[in-house]
């Protein structure tokens, strides 16, 4: 980059011996559709993502009428029934949840926040987007193709989700192994950027230390992504080829409506061994990027600089590396060795300690701070509240004792949506209020923000809570319909009557939601350059929303770290991290 | 998945290394100015395209344990039954060596400003590659021949699949090779030194690339030969 200055003494950071040119864009297509600038995929990760999630949405909804109302809607089949819970599923944590996170605020965030022009490797992170977009459309294509999508759950568990019987079994399992093996190959592609980013893009004076907690939680998430996405690649794989080729490497010898098949020899349990060995660190793979960003969002509303921001750092990337050596902790009803189930229980609860170091630092970050309830807060507070809950019936089924009983009953549900489902997607929410106003320059409608988070946080507790104890009572999950089971109280049915209720009234409040996102574009209030005084780079761009290049001709030198807030003796209560030291009296 | 767990405490070790040299013991809310990088000790800027690299590196890492750690997991049931290894595999085990030492003699030509020796190393480097695919498609040929390509043998299908996503690796270096080459082959003794520079990273990075493939290949040729199944019964004696 030609149009770096230094202005300072000291070392040379990566970003100014960069040897990549910034790419310009000449027409409205290189500008808006296939774009190579870091803000605008994040734009357009972010809409495709949250379009397929209101699809995740609908689905949810169509579940939840089949199970307040059983029998009442004739078009929900158990076979259309299986293939809502695995669309839904699927959706929710991978294209959802993991899309928005690393591909939509990693790309908005990381290069703004760290005071860089770009990603590092920008046509990759353009190629990452549209192959992205690839894999949703291939996913889709599932509802339209004879047969339907797959209805073989999320976790894909061999041999039933190739079997036939199994809905979706014609085309839906291959599109959805074909759609992932795309969502890997572009989430590659836009992990190695993003990672590669934080390493060699970050401005002079941001060294890794001074980087704000949604840098470390995104940068940890990735690396963590990176490496556990190549398990679900193998495992799509080898599965594509026994659907295909005939091969069996999940596929043992099968008796199927009398019929002997042609598979020998496979192993069912190896393809969970992958799945999971993919499947737990994807579960801090959205978490991970969660957490970071709530840190940041708790420290400038409440206007206190982050408690123990070290110990923050050090127990994300404990917390990352834990969570490969846990992923069995999914499979102790497969008849794993107990010493096995031991083994990982123990690594199991270990994480509890990290987390809790976060859990505690928020709180303390929140004592005695300026507490400004804006909207953002208030999703952020909601998704402590919520997080510790998921965390504690986490502790439950982390013992195996007690997660075999519990195994595959509404309890397991209801525990997951808390913490890895409601919890990520309050963030999310918080987020969205928090930066739309960078993205924009347009602030979000408060009342409607406000309104958002009470339907959603109070109804996602009136939704799940009960579940768990529907759980309790023995009603498993994955089930059509429990009606005429001897052990299922009548009550369960009300219960379930209610929560479908409820979730019909969250999930329109989303639709409130959409609304707002859409009007505030135009009609918003205009927020200028820093609406919530915040000290993080991306916060003090030339221009609002930042102009292609972010910083206009000079980069931004770094002189502090990210949570300067309530800074005594300073004029304003935040110092900006690109502020220089006032020079000291002689 | 003993392999994949190895290779990741092989991951995090260096992970802790390179953060051990971050200054994660910092007290960043008291430092304030520019001069503090990486608690003081500035380390060696390396090139994006090599930190690029190297973490692609990892990922590809990372997916070839996990194939080495399902395979070995599949070898270690009851019924399992070896497949006869094509001798011609040997062949593309020393092609593919040639083609690392052509590569890294490339590197060693570009370093000293030699084009004529740094195209022909890249042409050789190209040519073994290319004549390693080959052999692999006559291995390929020759079990089938002898009947085992039959979907119920899962020997025969994870050879065929192990093979084919390391050669898949091969292709997609292949392209970037390609590249080079071309820009090789434009190069004059009188071009500018900043691209003979960048010419003399893209080498060092096909390099890079090609001693991984190996590496990988190495050890996967070991496990079909079938004399790592030591190394991996003492691995899961230790670990169980």
């Amino acid at each position: 980059m030609a149009d770096v200055t230094h202005d300072a003494a000291g070392p040379l950071s990566a970003a100014e011996v960069d040897d990549v040119e910034l790419y310009h864009p000449k027409s409205w297509i290189t500008k808006y559709v296939f774009s190579q600038d870091a803000k605008v995929i994040a734009i357009q990760y972010s809409i495709v993502a949250l379009a397929i999630g209101l699809v995740a949405l609908v689905l949810s909804w169509l579940m939840r009428l089949q199970l307040g109302f059983p029998g009442t809607f004739s078009f929900i089949d158990p076979d259309r029934y299986y293939q809502f819970i695995t669309m839904h599923g699927m959706i929710m944590v991978i294209y959802l949840l993991t899309a928005l996170f690393l591909g939509g605020f990693g790309n908005y965030l990381i290069p703004l926040m760290l005071g860089a022009r770009d990603m590092v490797f920008p046509y990759v992170n353009m190629l990452s987007f549209w192959i992205y977009f690839l894999a949703v459309l291939v996913l889709v294509a599932g509802f339209f193709l004879p047969g339907g999508p797959t209805g073989a759950g999320w976790t894909l568990y061999p041999p039933q989700a190739i079997l036939a019987n199994t809905p979706g079994q014609q085309w839906g399992i291959l599109v959805m192994l074909v759609s992932l093996i795309l969502f890997i190959i572009g989430f590659t592609m836009g992990g190695l950027n993003y990672v590669v980013t934080v390493l060699q893009g970050r401005a002079r004076g941001m060294t890794l230390m001074r980087m704000p907690l949604t840098i470390w939680g995104i940068f940890t998430a990735t690396v963590m992504a990176l490496l556990a996405f190549p398990a679900l690649f193998v495992g799509a794989v080898m599965m594509l080829l026994d659907k295909l080729v005939g091969t069996s490497f999940f596929m043992p010898a099968i008796i199927a409506m009398g019929e002997r098949l042609a598979h020998k020899g496979g192993s069912p349990i190896l393809f969970q061994h992958l799945f999971w060995f993919f499947g737990h660190p994807e579960v801090y793979i959205v978490a991970l990027p969660a957490f970071g960003i709530v840190s940041d969002l708790i420290s400038t509303h409440a206007r206190k600089n982050i408690f123990g921001y070290r110990m923050m750092v050090w127990a994300l990337v404990a917390i990352g590396a834990l969570s490969f050596v846990v992923w069995a902790h999914h499979m102790y009803v497969s008849g794993m060795h107990p010493a096995f189930g031991f083994f990982f229980a123990t690594t199991t609860l270990i994480i509890a300690i990290p987390t809790a170091i976060k859990v505690y630092n928020w709180v303390l970050t929140l004592w005695r701070g300026d507490i400004h309830l804006t909207v953002p807060m208030l999703f952020a507070l909601g998704f402590i509240v919520t997080f510790v809950n998921g965390g504690l019936t986490g502790l439950f089924l982390g013992n195996v004792v007690v997660d075999v009983p519990l195994s595959d009953t509404m309890f397991v549900v209801a525990h997951f949506h808390m913490v890895m489902g409601v919890a990520p997607i309050l963030v999310i929410f918080g987020a969205i209020y928090h930066w739309y106003p960078k993205v924009t320059g347009r602030m979000l409608g408060d009342v409607l923000g406000k309104l958002h988070f009470w339907v959603t946080f109070l109804g996602a507790y009136l939704i799940f809570f009960p579940m768990h104890y529907i759980g309790l009572m023995g009603v498993p999950r994955r089930y059509h319909e429990i009606s005429g089971m001897a052990f299922v109280p009548p009550s369960a049915a009300t219960l379930n009557e209610f929560i479908t209720i409820v979730a019909l009234i969250v999930g329109a409040a989303q639709l409130a939601f959409l609304f707002n996102l859409v009007w505030s574009v135009r009609h918003g209030r205009p927020a200028g350059g820093n609406p919530w005084r915040a000290t993080t780079l991306e916060w003090q761009t030339p221009q609002t929303p930042p102009a292609h290049g972010n910083w206009g001709k000079d980069l931004p030198v770094v002189y502090r770290w990210a949570y300067d807030y309530s800074v005594p003796g300073a004029a304003e209560d935040f110092l900006p991290q690109n502020q220089p030291p006032t020079p000291q009296p002689a | 998945m003993v392999v994949i767990v190895l290779f990741m405490v092989l991951m995090a070790i260096l992970a802790g290394w390179w953060l051990s040299r971050q200054g994660l013991a910092d007290k960043p809310w008291l430092e304030v100015g520019v001069g503090v990088e990486a608690g003081g000790a500035k380390l060696p800027v390396s090139p994006t395209a090599k930190v690029g690299l190297g973490a692609f590196l990892v990922v590809a890492g990372s997916l070839f344990s996990l194939l080495v750690s399902a395979y070995s997991m599949r070898m270690d049931m009851a019924d399992w039954r070896a497949l006869p290894m094509p001798t011609v595999l040997w062949f593309s085990t020393g092609l593919l060596i040639l083609a690392s030492i052509a590569l890294h003699m490339a590197l060693i030509a570009a370093r000293c400003d030699e084009l004529g020796h740094l195209r022909s190393s890249i042409l050789a480097a190209g040519v073994c590659s290319l004549a390693f695919l080959t052999t692999q498609l006559l291995a390929w040929r020759e079990l089938a021949a002898s009947g085992y390509f039959t979907a119920a043998n899962p020997a025969s299908a994870f050879f065929y699949l192990v093979t084919a996503i390391h050669g898949a690796h091969m292709l997609g270096g292949l392209v970037a090779l390609c590249r080079t080459s071309v820009r090789a082959f434009a190069l004059s003794a009188t071009s500018p030194p900043r691209a003979v520079g960048k010419l003399a990273l893209s080498v060092e990075l096909c390099a890079l690339y090609w001693h991984f493939l190996l590496l990988v290949w190495l050890i996967l040729f070991g496990l079909l030969m079938r004399w790592t199944d030591d190394l991996i019964a003492i691995c899961r004696g230790l670990l169980t």
